[in-house]
């Protein structure tokens, strides 16, 4: 379908006014150690823009969400950017759903690692957790009926992970060089995908299966040299095929969960799955305070070769829920390589003030990181990130 | 056969009232209570909780619900969250059931993510509010078994008061007491006593209007908690009885349109 004639449906719901909202954020970052490079800065200062608008008509049949984002940084040039996160028209039917534009999905269920979550290219330079993604094309259709929902997409055009610059920290040494990418394909970023998932609960179970196929949006980084003449890093990008199981059980208070994944590439074939369980303790104390105890297994079959650096890691979390008029929350964990010394430090906490304002905070550390471990670039890069969103 | 059957059944009706025992009667008026309230089919109300402490500081929560009867269960709910801003769009599906854990789910929009989450936690506060996750729940009659203890009032109403405790051993509850209005069969009042059986939260019911000819709805449910001295003004707005809604607005994928 061309892509005016769906433009045109949108019409007669933009003639009647939606609502924005959004927000405005101011982010530090300061890095106590040296840098591996004189070109990487100590500290950074940045500042987020994310409007949102959102409109719906025909009875809430239709809708139209746009949210574009813009994010300022003082230090790196690659991670002042912009992105249009998402900006699609929604059509829900009776027993089934049809999205077409710029949209964004998410698979899966473990907290130390979204494994099968593959729809949408990872935007880096936000945070090296990879959770912060990019806008993804797509045509969806989707199949509400009560042996589950079927969702079937189409997606056209591809979009290149992003990576911090020469002056940004958490990144490779040698730095990725974006603008030389390759692909494997002859359609290079336009080649279109396809992924199809079927989802569904049986009492206690959440299960979803689901099968991708188009270009892998973790790219290989291959060392070579620029225009410049300096050995720069570059990804390429493979086509791939993935298949991937996530479970849930939602046993009382435990959470067991698993994600497991089979992917075909030139480059090997691999296996990798994820799997742990999240346990609640209700009320610590006399108090409201909820307290989730949360430890998942990381293995991936390609061992040392593997381009993740969770191949055989245990990640063991806590997770405090105040229960309070302020929503604080407080997530701490850690991942330790069970075929080496090495181990990562993860905190992340938030807290309300009034009813537009939040404050949150972060401390990433990396430590004991052998010189072979895909970690080891950010072994002199642990930070502090402090936050405060102002949303409208 | 009428003109004999007639004057057994009255020989043997006052001998079976005075078998009733007390929790017999407690259950006959929950009972009461729920067939009054079925058949209801579906509603959209918005809900407004004003939340405010000991110090008198007021924070706001702005929520939409949708609720959908199902028969022979607990309902189905799907609740939107319009305020504070930081969780706007955040969306919360529960199926509950007259017997065993709610199945519940999350949606948390900035990450697009549903989350199944453990819905034994009925007891801690329903987004900082005083309200309790199991108080604004369907209430269905096997939650609790029952028992009558007398007549009185509330507020010059004359009612019935009843005991309930919470078959759920997750419940934060030992008993409550509900004032139940003997003419409509709705709760006026309901006194919650803790796990230790300490007076904990008083829910007062106000300004009940009917809906459809036959549904009672209270416009304000005020909760007062006497250990903390704080309290939530819960206040249900625009209320739509049977205003369409099926199954089919209550999966995931409905949960991800709701906003």
């Amino acid at each position: 379908m061309k892509a005016w004639r769906w433009v045109l449906l949108l019409i007669p719901g933009l003639l009647s006014a939606g609502e924005w909202s959004g927000f405005i954020e101011l982010q530090g970052r300061y890095f106590p150690q040296q840098a591996q490079d004189r070109d990487q800065s100590g500290q950074l200062v940045s500042i987020v823009l994310q409007p949102e608008y959102y409109q719906r008509w025909d009875k809430d049949k239709q809708s139209l969400l746009f949210i574009p984002f813009l994010r300022w940084d003082s230090e790196d040039d690659e991670r002042t950017h912009g992105d249009i996160r998402e900006l699609i028209w929604t059509y829900a039917g009776d027993g089934w759903e049809t999205r077409a534009g710029i949209g964004k999905v998410f698979w899966g269920v473990t907290e130390a690692l979204h494994l099968v979550d593959v729809i949408n290219q990872t935007d880096l330079v936000e945070n090296p957790d990879g959770e912060q993604k990019l806008g993804q094309p797509m045509f969806k259709l989707s199949l509400e009926q009560t042996w589950g929902i079927l969702d079937l997409y189409a997606l056209p055009g591809f979009r290149e992970r992003t990576y911090p610059g020469e002056a940004g920290r958490l990144r490779t040494h040698p730095h990725v060089d974006t603008d030389q990418a390759t692909y494997q394909s002859d359609r290079e970023e336009r080649h279109i995908g396809l992924a199809l998932r079927w989802s569904h609960f049986i009492g206690d179970w959440d299960i979803g299966l689901a099968h991708f196929n188009g270009t892998n949006r973790d790219p290989l980084l291959i060392p070579d040299l620029n225009n410049r003449g300096e050995v720069v890093l570059i990804p390429f990008y493979e086509q791939m095929h993935q298949t991937s199981l996530d479970l849930q059980a939602t046993k009382g208070d435990w959470l067991w969960k698993m994600e497991l994944l089979h992917r075909s590439i030139d480059s090997g074939s691999y296996n990798a799955v994820t799997g742990g369980f999240e346990f609640t303790l209700v009320g610590i104390a006399d108090s409201d305070m909820d307290l989730g105890l949360l430890g998942e297994y990381l293995y991936d079959d390609r061992g040392d070769d593997a381009s993740t650096p969770f191949e055989n890691d245990l990640f063991i979390g806590l997770r405090l829920t105040a229960n309070d008029v302020e929503g604080s929350e407080l997530l701490a964990g850690v991942i330790k390589d069970l075929d080496d010394d090495g181990w990562m430090f993860n905190l992340e906490a938030s807290r309300r003030i009034g009813n537009d304002w939040k404050t949150s905070a972060q401390i990433r550390l990396w430590s004991d990181i052998p010189v072979d471990d895909p970690l080891y670039a950010f072994h002199r890069d642990d930070y502090l990130e402090f936050t405060l969103t102002r949303f409208f | 056969m009428k003109p004999i059957l007639i004057p057994i059944v009255l020989l043997f009706a006052p001998a079976m009232a005075l078998a009733a025992t007390a929790e017999e009667r407690g259950l006959d008026i929950a009972k009461e209570i729920e067939v009054r309230d079925s058949g209801f089919h579906d509603f959209k109300a918005t809900m407004s909780m004003l939340l405010r402490n000991k110090h008198g500081e007021e924070s706001l929560r702005d929520m939409r619900n949708q609720t959908l009867e199902v028969d022979n269960d607990g309902d189905k709910t799907l609740v939107v969250f319009d305020e504070p801003r930081d969780v706007k769009g955040t969306a919360l599906l529960s199926f509950s059931h007259k017997m065993g854990d709610d199945d519940q789910w999350l949606y948390l929009p900035a990450l697009k993510r549903v989350k199944r989450i453990a819905s034994r936690n009925k007891s801690g506060p329903f987004m900082g509010s005083e309200f309790a996750y199991e108080d604004i729940s369907s209430q269905e009659v096997e939650k609790y078994t029952y028992k009558f203890i007398d007549e009185g009032e509330h507020e010059g109403i004359p009612s019935f008061i009843l005991e309930r405790y919470p078959v759920d051993p997750n419940s934060g509850y030992t008993r409550q007491q509900v004032w139940v209005d003997k003419e409509r069969y709705i709760a006026l009042k309901i006194d919650y006593y803790d796990r230790k059986n300490s007076p904990l939260k008083t829910l007062v019911f106000r300004d009940y209007r009917q809906y459809l000819d036959q549904y009672w709805r209270a416009d304000e449910m005020y909760m007062e908690n006497h250990q903390t001295g704080k309290s939530t003004l819960l206040t249900w707005k625009q209320y739509e009885f049977r205003s369409g809604l099926d199954d089919g607005d209550f999966n995931k994928n409905s949960l991800k349109r709701a906003r």
